[in-house]
């Protein structure tokens, strides 16, 4: 079915089918910065906001999706950028694959907690899974990120 | 892979409930999380999505969960995390991460009465009704017990009252499922003992419960209801899990969930 839905601030129609799920639809549409990892709901990589919530695109329908508003890395890049900067600097950078839906739960964690603590931190991050670096340089890059080091 | 054939936004409650009579196929969504991981063939698929089912509501005596609630709302809602020692939203904190709770929503976890649901057991500890919107409003232990098929949980009616609860499990991992959990509460009633994951879905320890009831329990009372809910209930094994290590990690859990009531 056809739907219209608000991606990056900007309308756009989409052809979805119904058994499919927003990660496909939106790399589909050119959004490549939405990874697809686990594909079972497990490890964050395809995390997007919707209507400014992080939410996993791989459980998300597509035709759900209509008249909301999506938002992906691709519309938050001075953002990610900063964030990028303290990571890059801890050393907790390494194959990157996981970090457009990381930066999209840290962005969005952000906006909703005040001073978290580290069990705050841990607790909002969860479910963004790093086969890489094991968290704890990613950790310390947050915590100066959030100005809570 | 599963298949959806027609997919209807319903309009009212009533649409929703005639076009899920229509067919054997035809089904609710809730969050959809699930969905992919089976290969259901679904006829005509009901989105209750605009139904304003997705609200938190506080009245004079009770909580009311709207069914498209979702878990991260329940994690976060200021009136559940005040009652009841917050045991709801402590007991969905550990679903994989927020943006799965984001997604997933109450109504479909209780109405598909599933065995390894954290947030059912929490539930069953607090005077739990869920409301369908054919059979009414049944107690929750009742509707665990029959399910309503082919009809609509609409909400969870949660009476407001000062019990005290704690929610307790175990996963091998932050994020993974539970291998067990447990939830305790006590209130003008009396206790409740609860234990989910077993992993058979959540059952009260009616036995156990009474064993508590008569004044302070003493750890000599703690240990014999441990016992007794250990023996009431049935375990079993699967991946996660073997019967005799459920049994004896319930023992720890109960124990101090109890502890922590008192």
């Amino acid at each position: 079915m056809r739907i219209e839905v608000i991606v990056n601030n900007r309308k756009i129609e989409m052809d979805v089918e119904n058994n499919e799920f927003l990660v496909d639809t939106l790399r589909r549409y050119g959004f490549n910065s939405v990874k697809r990892g686990c594909d079972t709901g497990n490890c964050g990589l395809c995390t997007v906001w919707v209507d400014e919530k992080p939410t996993l695109s791989c459980a998300t329908l597509a035709v759900r999706a209509a008249g909301r508003h999506i938002t992906t890395i691709e519309a938050l890049q001075t953002e990610a950028k900063e964030v990028a900067e303290f990571l890059v600097a801890e050393g907790a950078d390494q194959c990157g694959f996981c970090s457009p839906g990381f930066l999209m739960t840290v962005l969005a964690m952000k906006k909703e907690l005040q001073n978290p603590t580290d069990e705050e931190i841990k607790h909002y991050l969860a479910g963004n899974l790093c086969r890489c670096t094991g968290y704890v340089g990613q950790l310390r890059a947050i915590k100066k990120y959030l100005g809570v080091a | 892979m599963f298949t959806i054939k027609n997919y209807v936004m319903a309009n009212t409650i009533e649409d929703a409930y005639r076009l899920l009579q229509e067919g054997k196929s035809n089904a609710i969504l809730g969050g959809c999380a699930f969905l992919k991981l089976g290969a259901k063939r679904i006829g005509t698929a009901i989105d209750l999505s605009k139904l304003n089912l997705d609200q938190i509501n506080e009245t004079e005596d009770t909580i009311e969960i709207g069914a498209m609630t979702s878990f991260r709302a329940v994690e976060t809602n200021e009136a559940l995390n005040k009652y009841f020692n917050g045991v709801l939203p402590r007991s969905v904190a550990s679903i994989i991460g927020i943006q799965f709770r984001s997604a997933v929503t109450v109504g479909a976890s209780v109405y598909s009465r599933y065995g390894f649901s954290d947030f059912i057991t929490a539930l069953l500890v607090l005077d739990t009704e869920v409301e369908l919107f054919k059979s009414g409003r049944i107690p929750l232990d009742q509707f665990l017990q029959d399910g309503a098929p082919r009809d609509i949980l609409t909400k969870l009616v949660i009476k407001k009252s000062d019990i005290k609860a704690s929610y307790q499990m175990m996963r091998n991992s932050a994020v993974d499922y539970p291998i067990l959990n447990v939830a305790i509460s006590k209130g003008a009633a009396g206790w409740k003992i609860a234990v989910g994951a077993r992993p058979q879905r959540a059952a009260l320890a009616m036995k156990a419960a009474k064993l508590l009831d008569s004044g302070e329990p003493k750890d000599a009372d703690i240990e014999a209801a441990v016992n007794t809910a250990v023996e009431e209930l049935t375990f079993g094994s699967n991946s996660r899990g073997s019967k005799v290590y459920r049994e004896a990690i319930a023992k720890g859990l109960i124990a101090r969930g109890i502890r922590e009531v008192l």
